[in-house]
């Protein structure tokens, strides 16, 4: 076992050290075929906005907080939309047992972003998402820029400002 | 383990050996991993001794993945270590490895993935491979998965391989070899003059079937010796239909599983049986669904002598609205894959903002009632009752039986009240059936309970808000009443800290009328988090999706890390 751990120890800092190249560079999202939320499929590479920012918000029905975020968001998106031409794709990893309430909530609440399902998670493995809410920017050229955990009231003034400084042409640093 | 080596260094040093700089250019590396910690205190008062805690007072459950693409390529492993697991674990994951690892190859028509894969066709009623970290649950199947998708509209797959179980190798004594096959129809993608109709229509079949080996079996039950002629291959064959009209949508899954004698059914030798469709309508501001769901002798795993949330190949999820307030979830239910007849219904509806009703910034109402029996069965003349060895009872499908499993009535209200506070607030009305949810014989009966949740929350600043959880269960069976309060102060976007208390008020042994009190604190980093906690844990079911997991009692301190990249 111990054998084992070594290695891999070894293996992930072997990883991680070649890797500098690519981690320095943005990384363009995965190719996963999930499906809208009529239960139609849709590959992931997809997700677009015409040379404009993309959210991606990975959300349940069970989850509290994701749906705090999505709400305080809906207040503002057309806002949102108008000024930078963002665009929001709510990512929800609802399995069997939820993922039919998923259009009659986002219906219900008068949600107006484009919905995906997720249910076996296998867009959330690709991206490496664990807890949720996960909210991940994409700059116009579709590749992730930024990502953040969690939400707190007011997180969505930071997300905004990442959006607007991405229309200036900034760079994002995380 | 040692098999695994050379696989390692393929995917691991294959792009050293490739030529470098182009490749290296397109390859892309990510991965996530977590830590959770607990540190265990003695705490009379919940029974926790130094001999309970047994010398383990540091626990630690932790793992990394690390996901590597190369254009069509991906690969991609997780380390696991349980150094020993939490409490609430099973002892089963005690160790360190790596439990899942795959190769994946994908074009525009065709994907192969050789190693560990998570699948699910339809609904999951024949076939659903899963993972989730904080349930201690993980049934990957390892082994070969294809689809194929020779023209747009059509979608098949196929699988083949042994699921995991804990670090257990297989073996064929200890677990079945399973294949399936799935297939999906997108009618209005295979006819281009339907692609732009308000009509959608879909519908998929799959076929599984689960390789055990031995014809017979010889066991003692009650101290007769049985010997029984066993199915060595037992299939599940499914259907399912999903149509959209405008805003209406309909959705259907049957499926049938052949004779199947297993410990969970006492060895009967009846066919099993499955069910669920759903009906929904959705406009702006409001949606609704109404569903109904009904089980028969529908469990299904790779080894047919164990009982635990191990090995399941299908899935079956309750129909019920999953809570998380901390007392509404306090009597979770989980589908009785035996048999259980249920319904439900959820409407979620906004008073739009400048009306009277719905005020200045609007409110939203949500409905949902759920309700689940048992199936109905009769017994064969002359056989008494699940008798093993024969068919057991008579079914008779997509009917109710007499016996109340759950059921719950629940109305959110969400309201802004001005730009700086808003609220939720919740009442339920629930009823439990503890002694079938929990597999105990006529002990505790029915819980009625009801509920009260109020859930505030004051924007101080911009960033900084205060939110309050008030909460109430009352109840005149099993532990009584409770009462929980929470305050929570976060500091957007890396801040948060917490004081809560699950008080046990009205417990009839005033000995046990206990304190839950837990405070803590965390810190967000982008996509890195960090939280700390110290308190004690309540006795209860965490359930996610259709699996529950028990957690017992425990006291002390929580470190949790997690982080993507």
């Amino acid at each position: 076992m111990k054998k084992i751990i070594v290695l891999l120890s070894f293996s992930l800092l072997a990883l991680l050290s070649f890797s500098q190249v690519t981690l320095t560079k943005n990384r363009p999202l995965p190719s996963v075929d999930i499906k809208d939320v009529k239960g139609n499929p849709f590959n992931t590479v997809k997700i677009k906005n015409d040379g404009k920012p993309v959210i991606i918000s990975f959300w349940a029905t069970w989850c509290k907080p994701c749906i705090k975020e999505l709400t305080t968001i809906a207040d503002v998106y057309s806002e949102w939309t108008e000024e930078t031409g963002v665009k929001l794709y709510a990512v929800s990893i609802d399995d069997a047992r939820s993922s039919s309430l998923v259009e009659p909530l986002v219906s219900g609440k008068s949600w107006e972003y484009t919905v995906l399902l997720d249910q076996n998670g296998d867009f959330k493995r690709a991206m490496n998402v664990g807890p949720i809410p996960h909210t991940f920017v994409l700059n116009g050229k579709g590749e992730i820029v930024w990502q953040h955990t969690s939400f707190a009231e007011g997180s969505e003034l930071d997300l905004i400002d990442i959006i607007r400084k991405l229309n200036k042409g900034e760079e994002i640093k995380q | 383990m040692k098999k695994l080596y050379p696989l390692f260094f393929v995917f691991i040093f294959l792009p050293f050996f490739l030529e470098a700089q182009d490749l290296i250019k397109n390859s892309e590396v990510s991965g996530n991993f977590q830590t959770d910690a607990q540190y265990y205190l003695p705490d009379s008062k919940m029974g926790i001794t130094e001999s309970t805690i047994d010398g383990k007072v540091a626990r630690m459950n932790g793992y990394a993945e690390i996901n590597y693409g190369l254009k069509n390529f991906t690969a991609g492993m997780r380390f696991e270590s349980y150094l020993p697991p939490l409490v609430g674990y099973d002892d089963n994951y005690q160790g360190a490895g790596v439990p899942y690892w795959f190769v994946n190859y994908k074009n525009d028509k065709l994907e192969v993935t050789a190693g560990n894969f998570y699948e699910q066709f339809g609904n999951g009623m024949s076939l659903r491979t899963w993972q989730e970290w904080t349930l201690g649950y993980d049934n990957s199947l390892r082994g070969l998965r294809v689809k194929f998708t020779p023209v747009k509209g059509v979608t098949l797959k196929g699988v083949w391989g042994t699921q995991r179980n804990y670090w257990e190798p297989y073996s064929n004594s200890n677990r079945g070899i399973v294949k399936g096959a799935d297939l999906d129809f997108y009618v209005n993608d295979l006819f281009p003059s339907l692609q732009d109709s308000r009509v959608k229509l879909t519908f998929g079949g799959s076929f599984v079937s689960d390789y055990q080996k031995g014809k017979s079996m010889d066991m003692m039950i009650d101290t007769l010796l049985y010997i029984f002629s066993l199915p060595e291959n037992v299939s599940v064959t499914s259907g399912r239909v999903n149509l959209n009209i405008g805003g209406f949508n309909f959705y259907s899954e049957y499926a049938h599983k052949i004779n199947d004698p297993s410990t969970m059914n006492k060895y009967i030798y009846k066919a099993g049986n499955g069910l669920f469709a759903t009906a929904g309508y959705s406009r702006k501001g409001l949606g609704v669904i109404i569903s109904a769901k009904s089980i028969d002798n529908m469990s299904y795993k790779s080894n047919r002598l164990i009982t635990i949330n191990q090995l399941d190949i299908n899935y079956l999820p309750s129909i019920t609205k999953e809570h998380t307030y901390a007392l509404a979830s306090m009597y979770p239910y989980a589908t009785q894959p035996e048999g259980e007849f249920g319904y439900a219904g959820t409407l979620t509806y906004t008073l739009q903002k400048n009306t009277k009703l719905g005020g200045k910034s609007g409110m939203t109402i949500a409905v949902n009632y759920s309700h689940v029996n048992s199936g109905k069965r009769d017994s064969i003349p002359g056989i008494k009752m699940d008798q093993t060895g024969t068919l057991g009872y008579k079914s008779s499908f997509f009917q109710p039986g007499n016996t109340l499993y759950y059921q719950d009535f629940n109305i959110e209200v969400t309201k802004k009240f001005s730009k700086t506070w808003k609220g939720i607030f919740t009442y339920l009305n629930q009823a439990y059936n503890k002694d079938i949810v929990e597999g105990h014989l006529n002990e505790y009966g029915i819980v009625y309970s009801n509920i009260g949740i109020a859930d505030i929350t004051w924007k101080i600043t911009k960033k900084d808000a205060l939110r309050l959880e008030a909460q109430g269960l009352w109840t005149k069976q099993d532990k009584g009443n409770w009462v929980a309060g929470l305050l929570e102060y976060t500091i957007a976007p890396a801040w948060f800290f917490s004081v809560q208390d699950q008080w046990n008020y009205g417990n009839n042994d005033k000995n046990l009328r206990l304190h839950y009190y837990l405070v803590s604190a965390g810190y967000t980093y982008n996509s890195s988090r960090i939280s700390l906690s110290y308190g004690r844990q309540r006795e209860g079911i965490l359930c996610i999706g259709g699996v529950c997991r028990y957690v017992p009692a425990a006291s002390g301190f929580t470190l949790t890390i997690s982080s993507s990249f």
